[in-house]
């Protein structure tokens, strides 16, 4: 199907954007790339009266570091993350994730404010936010808020935006040792939507045991979920295959996802288990071990 | 602001000015106003591939995209493909190694193809199959879609060769 009618502003910088936000309210929606938003209108799923074009606004596009770390503008593409030097440097988690989202004509077009925005349970990004307890920033014409991502996603494409509100920034604190990162996805085919996503970052100490973890699942509930018990088990154990199984377990076992058309529950959490013991594994192998 | 806006863009290396309604998808645009219907509107909510255009050099899909987006943009479409009466070789290829069918995911393949070749003169049977994930073809199964993109980066090298 085409679109609805609706009027069309394309804002030059970001207080005219805001300004237009206040002024329309609900009714009105932020345009990013559109990989998600367009489709909800060809489909009559969505059909704002006003739509607030935010691609001409340059300065939202960058990806820059700042004490301690990774800030990326939302209007940064998808391609742009995939292609980041100071990303696959600082943040390689998120050059991996990024490979997962749609294909290149998806990847071109999308941005990661958008993403954030949309809240898709099977999106790649909220996983990886939710891995270095990232927060989002948000702008309005009345103040600006820093929400923590725990507070951002409240349910499937449910997050904590007022109307006159918009994405402004991601924030991720940088890991100390980047590399020993790993994200798996599980879909039916390439560029398909997740059934589930397991993302951790490690750190390992001199004698082999894991000094930091942190372990996020996607795909198994409204919102991006952290491991926490798992992430207790595994800390200051000897990193190995047995203990990698066994914090995958508990991740598991703590996870509630839904049945659907896709897969079933159970599928789902047997999955979770397999992706974070490879996820765990595959970051192990890469650990950079300090004095050796 | 108003439901209607003009925009001027550069299709195939042609300026077009026209007056649209902002609801229009870029792929009506190029197909209904300016009459290049070599892009095709398969799925209309960006899952198969086959309104796949170049903008501004990035293969993107022309159904997400309204055409009010693409004012000052520069876009090139199948018909961009062939120079004169000389066919791509990546058309070329696609004839002589049956890389279609029907014919209807041909002209996204072939751009999403373009740009791959563009970006990386040789790549795997991998690479191909990535670069091509976003386009859905239900005719051919895509073995010989993937050939024809091999022969084509053949034919484009050996090209550069004799330059």
């Amino acid at each position: 199907m085409k679109p609805p009618p609706f009027d069309y502003y394309a804002p030059r910088d970001v207080e005219e954007a805001l300004a237009l936000l206040e002024r329309f309210g609900s009714d009105a929606r932020v345009l990013a790339g559109g990989q998600s938003l367009v489709p909800l209108m060809n489909m009559r799923l969505a059909a704002p009266q006003q739509i607030v074009d935010i691609n001409q606004i340059a300065s939202l596009d960058y990806i820059e570091e700042h004490d301690g770390y990774l800030c990326i503008g939302a209007l940064a593409r998808h391609r742009t993350i995939e292609q980041s030097p100071l990303v696959a440097a600082r943040c390689p988690l998120l050059s991996e994730a990024v490979r997962f989202i749609g294909h290149t004509q998806v990847r071109t077009r999308g941005t990661i404010g958008g993403s954030m925005a949309h809240a898709d349970p099977a999106a790649e990004y909220p996983v990886v936010l939710a891995t270095f307890d990232g927060v989002i920033i948000a702008q309005s014409s009345r103040d600006q808020r820093s929400i923590g991502w725990q507070q951002f996603f409240l349910g499937p494409y449910t997050v904590d935006l007022q109307p006159d509100e918009m994405v402004m920034e991601i924030r991720l604190r940088k890991p100390l040792q980047p590399a020993a990162c790993a994200f798996f996805e599980l879909s039916r085919r390439h560029g398909d939507f997740a059934l589930v996503e397991a993302s951790v970052q490690l750190e390992v100490d001199s004698a082999g045991a894991c000094a930091d973890v942190q372990i996020a699942l996607g795909g198994v509930g409204g919102a991006p979920v952290r491991a926490t018990s798992a992430e207790h088990y595994l800390c200051w154990r000897h990193v190995n295959q047995t203990h990698c199984k066994q914090a995958a377990a508990l991740a598991a076992e703590e996870l509630e996802p839904d049945d659907d058309l896709h897969a079933s529950a159970e599928y789902r959490k047997q999955m979770a288990s397999l992706l974070v013991t490879r996820a765990l594994t595959q970051a192990a192998n890469l650990a950079v071990r300090p004095n050796r | 602001m108003a439901r209607s806006l003009d925009i001027r863009v550069r299709v195939n290396g042609t300026v077009y000015e026209r007056s649209i309604e902002a609801r229009k998808l870029l792929v009506d645009f190029i197909r209904d106003d300016l009459g290049l219907t070599g892009t095709h509107i398969g799925c209309e909510h960006g899952v198969c591939g086959a309104c796949t255009v170049l903008l501004n050099g990035e293969p993107s899909q022309s159904c997400l995209i309204f055409a009010v987006q693409a004012d000052g943009a520069e876009i090139i479409s199948v018909e961009g493909l062939r120079r004169g009466h000389l066919l791509h070789p990546l058309q070329e290829a696609f004839s002589t190694a049956h890389g279609l069918q029907c014919g209807f995911c041909t002209p996204g393949m072939l751009l999403s193809a373009a740009y791959l070749l563009q970006t990386n003169p040789d790549p795997s049977e991998q690479d191909i199959r990535l670069a091509l994930s976003g386009n859905i073809c239900r005719c051919t199964g895509y073995v010989n879609i993937v050939k024809a993109v091999q022969t084509a980066a053949r034919a484009l090298k050996v090209r550069e060769t004799d330059d």
